[in-house]
């Protein structure tokens, strides 16, 4: 449905997106992650035909976006990053002039659908109202709206969730998930759990390379391999370091200070493929320093990638040539 | 084009920018028609004559908003990523400007209307000046609305547009202070003057030549405005 050829974006010297290549098929949900600034919205931004690549191709559906624009623009709904509303409408002069600019061709008459819109992502209740006056999780929601519009094949939303309450997020995801049904949708964000719980394929892309393509189960498996505990013992500091690192799997340890009264805390990791948790439980109560807390360590985008990556590939400077 | 067209034109009521247009150019038109009245002489073309100068004034007004705004809102993502060809944003957006103005110069008729039950109509003098305004201001627009392209601000793209009328208006002016050395450049300036072309049409001369200098004036910054656009998917 989606295939993207070799795409490079140059901002004079500054290399957004460097040799991307992928392909979304019909009906797949597509996360897109990588941190601010890593080359997500340049890149949807060409594929919207937005931005011209300085470097290769994006095809739609066999319409190539450069040279065939009008028909391959028929297929997308896009969600930019900041929704494109004009705030001196209201929310339905706007969607009906989005519908007419869309050049929509819907079984529906216009009313109709925009009504049935207006009902999917609730906004029924501010339709009347100057978008002006909405707040920002409305706006996000009548900018979801716009993409909607003409049921195309292809949505592209670019950090929908952005500015939404947590309720209204919910709503969302369940929303997109729904729509996957019927569409080929590509979504991005910086925030890996919302990826999770919505996508199936996920592509992260960091400082314009693309570091990693693969199902939303194998990197979750790859991600759940938990190696990292925040453990609290309640005991002196320095004896209890001491015998943390006398574990022969433990690859570091580091003591964060003194969280409670007399209880410290201690990042640990252990080396790859061993489970250290019965093992820091035995030492530490045969020497009576009860555990308070251990849990396992959320990783950080940059930790995600590194471990995608396998250290070798992702380097630091990747963005430049 | 035609949701553009029409979203424009709306928005030129939505905020004060159209209804002052409308004031300024019915205030000075009703002005110097009341001139007109006064000297008791049948005379149409002097007003128009003088409304060259008002739309030095008033077109900047017409034009400030319609692309720098897109920017600033960020509502060219929509713009440019729906199926519409990048001369149709800017036609539509040129002839909603232009369906404004032509609201304004209907204003002429009710004069015209006046004069001919005071003495007799003078249909040709008539016809040629209201085919040189609309031709004016569309070329005046045109330039206006490239100059808006270029900014994201409207008080640039309003003072920028004011700049440019004013230049235009000096042209005659500036050619007849350029000394000997440089009458090549006096000829150039001699030749493009706006004044020149416009008043022709005042004085009931119908010279196919101006009206095509006007309607390639119109074409040429539509296209550079297209251009524009163009221009910023590259970058």
């Amino acid at each position: 449905m989606i295939e993207i050829k070799n795409l490079t974006k140059r901002y004079g010297n500054k290399l957004a997106v460097d040799n991307v290549s992928f392909t979304v098929n019909k009906g797949e949900i597509l996360g897109f992650l990588g941190p601010n600034g890593a080359g997500k919205s340049t890149t949807m931004n060409i594929l919207t035909g937005y931005l011209s690549a300085t470097e290769g191709q994006a095809i739609i559906d066999g319409y190539d976006i450069l040279e065939n624009p009008t028909e391959a623009k028929k297929k997308i709904g896009y969600l930019p990053e900041q929704p494109p509303l004009y705030i001196d409408m209201t929310v339905d002069e706007y969607l009906d002039f989005m519908y007419d600019l869309k050049k929509v061709k819907v079984g529906a008459s216009k009313k109709d659908h925009i009504t049935s819109i207006c009902n999917l992502v609730k906004i029924a209740d501010v339709r009347k109202r100057m978008i002006r006056n909405l707040s920002k999780g409305y706006r996000q929601r009548v900018g979801i709206a716009q993409a909607l519009l003409g049921n195309p094949e292809v949505l592209i939303l670019d950090e929908p969730t952005v500015g939404l309450d947590p309720k209204q997020i919910i709503e969302i995801r369940s929303l997109i998930k729904n729509l996957s049904q019927s569409h080929t949708v590509i979504l991005s964000s910086h925030i890996l759990p919302e990826i999770q719980a919505v996508c199936d394929r996920v592509i992260v892309i960091s400082k314009g390379k693309l570091v990693a393509d693969d199902t939303e189960t194998n990197l979750s498996n790859k991600l759940s391999e938990d190696i990292r505990y925040t453990l609290r013992v309640d005991g002196p500091e320095q004896e209890v370091e001491k015998v943390l690192k006398a574990i022969p799997e433990m690859k570091s340890v580091q003591a964060l200070g003194e969280k409670e009264a007399g209880v410290f805390e201690y990042l640990v990791e252990a080396n790859e493929g061993f489970d250290i948790r019965r093992e820091l439980f035995k030492r530490m109560s045969s020497r009576n320093w009860p555990i308070m807390g251990l849990r396992s360590s959320e990783l950080t985008l940059e930790d995600i990638f590194l471990r995608l990556t396998n250290d070798n590939t992702y380097q630091e400077n990747g963005g430049e040539e | 084009m035609q949701a553009i067209f029409r979203r424009e034109l709306n928005a030129y009521f939505k905020s004060p920018l159209g209804y002052i247009f409308l004031a300024i150019f019915f205030y000075f038109s009703g002005q110097f028609f009341t001139s007109v009245v006064g000297s008791q002489v049948n005379q149409i073309n002097y007003v128009f004559s003088s409304l060259f100068s008002i739309l030095m004034f008033a077109i900047p007004i017409l034009t400030m908003r319609l692309m720098s705004e897109d920017k600033r809102l960020k509502t060219d993502q929509a713009l440019l990523t729906a199926p519409v060809s990048l001369s149709g944003i800017v036609w539509g957006k040129f002839l909603a400007a232009l369906a404004l103005f032509g609201v304004a110069i209907t204003i002429t008729v009710i004069y015209f209307v006046i004069l001919s039950a005071m003495s007799e109509p003078i249909w040709n003098i008539f016809f040629g000046n209201l085919i040189g305004i609309i031709l004016l201001g569309s070329a005046l627009i045109s330039i206006g609305l490239f100059v808006s392209s270029t900014t994201e601000s409207q008080m640039v793209a309003a003072i920028g547009g004011l700049g440019a009328m004013f230049f235009i208006f000096m042209l005659d002016g500036i050619a007849t202070l350029l000394p000997e050395a440089l009458s090549w450049l006096r000829t150039v300036f001699e030749k493009i003057s706006f004044t020149t072309r416009y008043n022709d049409f005042t004085s009931g001369i119908l010279d196919f030549t101006n009206i095509l200098f006007f309607v390639s004036v119109i074409v040429i910054f539509n296209f550079l405005s297209v251009r524009i656009l163009e221009k910023k998917r590259w970058s």
